[in-house]
């Protein structure tokens, strides 16, 4: 089953908390992992895979530094998901 | 046609006795930051590490090789002249051949026994005890000295963010013995050649020979990618490993997982589920990523700071460029 783009967003909200403690409201969809929500791209690769698995998506390592905001990261996977 | 005569009593195998070499030179993040436009905070944070210790330039793998064969060999109750061979992981021995391990024959005055070099990188030290494992329970060898070793100090360039700075020296020696009991239990081992260059050398040998302007070779790779590997895919291999041996992580005394950064030591330790009554080994914040030597020498230091462990089951993993990967489950001496 697709997940809508909002249910992709809090989906991936609910990781970024598990893995850093962050509000699930601050992971807006304009903020940026590494400048705005001071995600080192080890935590950022915890992240990807979890959102692999809830998502049921490949994210490649190549494709990974391309996420640079959150929206980026919601668009991949909803597109992944169709893929 | 008579039948072949093959040695091969039923017996086991175990892991008799161990030793290490630490290099002399702690170097703190602070030495290493400046080339690289880092911090010390930074290499905290990403890889748990606060010193790697680094050996000075009279000394040598061999030497490094010989104290901790030496101790290994003492601590298992034997004289050099009862080791049946010896076998050594390292990819910084620097001469493709002759071996470091025949080498150290000599020097160590045991018999004229067989005696190699394998490569593995990081998982050099559980392929050597899964090769080991097998000769010893085959009836072909025993006594065998396993030594991982690396100087790594020696492939490392200064301006290098990929790698380098996560680099340290040292050995560590274990001899693998018969046994009556089951000692080391199968390994899990693999490759994933796809990735042969995810850790890799900036060039070869023969390029420095065609082209005298190009640098010495040094070591680099792609850090994300190593981490995601060697996490959830090595989190795979290890539960494999339990399967092999037949038990599960709350049987476990200790985990000594290769000492490459905390992060993936923590996330290792998370997807295994291990209970808080396992020691895990994390010999990387003061001696950073010794390569094939960091799984005898973390194991090494686990047993003299907790005593209790001795004959305990361990799980240990390897894994490094190749990409190659060996995890066992063993007795600890
Ligand atoms: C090597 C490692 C520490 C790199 O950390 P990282 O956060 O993944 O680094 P990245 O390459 O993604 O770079 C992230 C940022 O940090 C910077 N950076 C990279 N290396 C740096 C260093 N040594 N010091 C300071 N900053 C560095 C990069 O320039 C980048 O900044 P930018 O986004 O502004 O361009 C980390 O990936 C790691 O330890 N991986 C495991 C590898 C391992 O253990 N290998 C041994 C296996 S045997």
């Amino acid at each position: 089953m697709a997940h809508t783009e909002a249910e992709v967003l809090s989906g991936l909200a609910e990781i970024v908390n598990e893995e850093t403690g962050l509000a699930p409201e601050a992971v807006e969809p304009s903020k940026s992992f590494t400048d705005d929500l001071d995600i080192d791209s080890i935590s950022m690769m915890t992240i990807v895979v979890n959102a692999e698995k809830k998502f049921s998506v490949k994210i490649p390592d190549d494709d990974v530094k391309d996420l640079v905001t959150v929206q980026d990261a919601v668009d991949y996977i909803v597109k992944a998901q169709q893929a | 046609m008579p039948t072949l005569q093959t040695p091969a009593p039923n017996r086991f195998s175990r892991i008799a006795g161990i030793g290490g070499y630490r290099a002399e030179h702690a170097v703190p993040n602070a030495d290493l930051v400046g080339p690289i436009d880092s911090s010390d905070e930074w290499i905290r944070q990403r890889t748990g590490i606060v010193t790697r210790h680094r050996a000075g330039e009279d000394v040598a793998v061999l030497d490094m090789c010989e104290e901790a064969a030496v101790e290994a060999i003492a601590n298992a109750g034997l004289k050099p002249e009862d080791i049946g061979a010896v076998l050594i992981a390292t990819v910084t021995f620097g001469t493709p051949t002759p071996s470091a391990a025949s080498a150290l024959t000599t020097r160590l005055g045991t018999g004229p026994v067989p005696a190699w070099d394998i490569s593995a990188a990081c998982a050099g030290y559980c392929y050597a005890i899964a090769q080991a494992d097998g000769l010893v329970r085959s009836g072909t060898l025993d006594n065998i000295l396993v030594i991982g070793v690396e100087k790594l100090s020696d492939f490392i360039d200064p301006t290098d963010r990929t790698i380098s700075f996560l680099l340290g020296d040292g050995a560590g020696a274990v001899v693998v013995t018969s046994s009556d009991t089951p000692g080391i239990a199968r390994s899990v081992w693999g490759s994933k050649g796809e990735n042969w260059e995810t850790i890799r050398m900036t060039n070869s040998f023969l390029d420095l020979r065609d082209d005298r302007e190009t640098p010495f070779p040094t070591l680099r790779q792609d850090g994300p990618s190593v981490f995601r590997w060697a996490v959830w895919d090595m989190a795979e291999v290890a539960k494999e490993a339990l399967e092999a041996a037949g038990i599960e992580s709350k049987d476990l005394a200790a985990f000594v997982p290769h000492q490459a950064n905390m992060r993936i030591i923590d996330e290792l330790a998370k997807q295994l589920k291990l209970p808080d009554s396992v020691v895990v080994a994390r010999d990387i914040a003061d001696n950073g990523n010794t390569s094939a030597a960091s799984i005898p020498l973390a194991t090494e230091r686990l047993l003299r700071e907790n005593p209790e462990l001795h004959g305990g089951l361990a799980l240990q993993i390897g894994f490094g460029a190749g990409l190659v990967y060996a995890a066992q489950v063993i007795v600890l001496p």
